[in-house]
């Protein structure tokens, strides 16, 4: 197989807690050596990374790549070339498809479709009920056989708590965690955005911070009486942040993501009636943006997930009110989590790289996050300083819908190495 | 397990003559107290099978499964049954037995329950002769003490 040496980069892994500048050595699509002036054979591919950051390739534990059902917005292929435009070897695909991701049919499914466009690498997560109902438990271990890391109604909560307690039992026989979009649908029932000053200056129905946080108290006490795995989705309040820091301190298996457009952005994006300022869970308020800040910094908050959320135009230029939710984020969330977290001296580039890559690889029990010697050579080269700016035409996501077009951003990938082959190359199209 | 007044006497009597007792199933059927009665719970059938020295087979019971514990008896199967293929892996002999009535192809595969090292039947049977036992002596019967050793000669 290919042989491939990244040249004089700043090597982080967060692993291993290590961080200085070394040549990284790839061989038959695992890391064969990381180490100071490694000599290099004829004819093998050589990529220069001085001044640029080499680290282990980004991991997103919550991205919709919309195949089956919805390709006019999204298809494995264009979905996991924009994550690896975006510095991510792998993305794990949440099951609110059509048909939905509840068997090992469907799951089997998303595994070769991702196969087949060999770029990023995908996983699936699988629906919880059948349908996405929220009433049959579905077949986890088949499944799980077929590929399948987690389990997920995400679109929507994991609708009783019946089911979520079956679920967090059932799927301890193997081994993986129940992942839960918390929102108590009768009181988020009708809301387009958060519930607070914004709302009521457009006339808009909210969904309280409530809705979030009393699923999330929920998902931690059934956690508890369960000894089961709960993560949990896209937090985005105040409140859940210091359910979520009580449920660790004592000591439960309760996992937790945020997304960049919760530490970014807050509900004031939606004056204007910008539909892409429209998701769900929505923008919140200045102090809840702060909250998922420091909960990133201090781990309360364990990773950052893009929950990437591709819409055709067709369906996201309506009223706000009737236009859906979510945004596209694999391409931006680098740019987004060294702008807002690591330049203002929040966490360090290697604490952002863990958030990104390390933990989350361990919360989903998923192979990569770690240059260690041996481990698949799931890579990324990254440029951590550059300042780009969003355009539509250097994206690679079929949909557009996101609010940080036309704004600065710093850090970019330059390279995404998949088990050794490069997958994705920005010198081979460079951004003008 | 959650159900089964089987489980529940099986612990106390296996316990009771020193038998050492570890329950297996999925977590949606095993509460989790159970771990508090001195038992071992293993999650996985296939450390369950290399443990033992006999299983006992329960019933999955299909009348109570509409509360949704398990997806499906498919899954069950291909999760939890005592397949030929799973005991061949333990490579030593494991006495099998059922309480009955049977799932064939849900909790036990037939060739293990009609096979070589399966002790079903004559557990039916020494289930008839301990119950009717019981029941003489509950309703009063002495045992008789003369009789016993002769039925042990033949």
């Amino acid at each position: 197989m290919t042989e491939l040496l990244i040249r004089g980069g700043r090597v982080i892994d967060p692993s291993r807690n290590t961080d200085g500048v070394a040549d990284l050595y790839i061989k038959d699509g695992r890391i064969e050596a990381v180490g100071r002036n490694i000599p290099v054979g004829q004819g093998i591919e050589v990529i220069d990374a001085a001044e640029k950051v080499v680290a282990p390739g980004l991991i997103d534990l919550h991205v919709h790549l919309r195949e089956p059902g919805f390709e006019h917005a999204e298809t494995i292929a264009t979905g996991a070339l924009s994550a690896a435009a975006g510095g991510f070897t792998a993305v794990c695909a949440m099951p609110n498809t059509d048909p939905v991701t509840d068997s090992q049919a469907t799951v089997g499914f998303v595994v070769r479709q991702s196969i087949r466009a060999g770029k990023a690498r995908v996983y699936p997560i699988g629906a919880v009920s059948l349908g996405q109902k929220g009433e049959q438990l579905t077949e986890f271990g088949e499944m799980v056989q077929a590929g399948a890391v987690a389990v997920s109604d995400d679109g929507q909560p994991v609708a009783t708590s019946h089911l979520m307690r079956t679920a967090l039992e059932y799927a301890k026989t193997f081994g993986i965690p129940v992942a839960d979009h918390c929102e108590d649908m009768s009181l988020a029932a009708g809301g387009a955005m958060h519930e607070g000053l914004i709302a009521a200056r457009l006339g808009l129905k909210g969904i309280p911070s409530a809705a979030e946080e009393i699923m999330v108290a929920r998902d931690i006490i059934l956690a508890e009486l369960t000894g089961g795995h709960v993560h949990l989705c896209h937090m985005s309040t105040r409140g859940s942040v210091e359910l979520i820091r009580w449920a660790k301190s004592k000591g439960l298996k309760v996992t937790a993501e945020a997304t960049p457009h919760h530490f970014t952005l807050t509900h004031e994006r939606c004056l204007g009636y910008d539909t892409n300022a429209k998701m769900n869970p929505p923008l919140r308020e200045d102090a809840d943006r702060e909250a998922i800040r420091l909960g990133l910094k201090d781990g309360t908050i364990d990773c950052i997930a893009s929950d990437h959320a591709p819409h055709h135009y067709d369906t996201k230029e309506r009223e706000f009110d009737d236009a859906p939710n979510g945004i596209i984020g694999l391409e931006t969330a680098f740019g987004l989590a060294v702008r807002e977290l690591v330049e203002p001296g929040l966490i360090s580039l290697p604490e952002l790289l863990a958030r990104m890559s390390t933990v989350p690889a361990r919360i989903f029990h998923l192979p990569g996050g770690s240059l260690a010697v041996g481990a698949p050579a799931d890579v990324v080269v990254l440029d951590a300083s550059r300042r780009w700016t969003v355009r539509r035409e250097d994206l690679h996501s079929r949909s557009a819908n996101s609010p940080f077009m036309g704004e600065t951003l710093t850090g970019q990938a330059d390279v995404t190495i998949v088990g050794g082959r490069v997958v994705f190359n920005r010198a081979d199209r460079p951004v003008s | 397990m959650l159900h089964s007044r089987v489980a529940r006497s099986n612990i106390w009597g296996l316990l009771k003559l020193g038998a050492e007792v570890a329950i297996c199933g999925p977590a949606t059927l095993i509460p989790r107290e159970f771990a508090e009665l001195g038992i071992t719970i293993l999650p996985r059938i296939e450390d369950a099978i290399a443990w033992a020295d006999a299983l006992n087979v329960l019933r999955l019971q299909l009348e109570r499964m509409q509360g949704g514990f398990i997806p499906s008896l498919r899954e069950y199967n291909r999760v939890f049954g005592v397949t030929r293929e799973r005991l061949a892996r333990a490579g030593r002999e494991i006495v099998i037995l059922h309480p009955g009535p049977m799932n064939r192809g849900v909790e036990i595969d037939s060739d293990v329950a009609d096979g070589p090292a399966s002790v079903i039947l004559p557990q039916v049977t020494n289930g008839v002769a301990v119950r009717m036992a019981v029941l003489y002596l509950l309703a009063g019967g002495a045992p008789d003490w003369r009789v016993a050793p002769q039925a042990d000669d033949r």
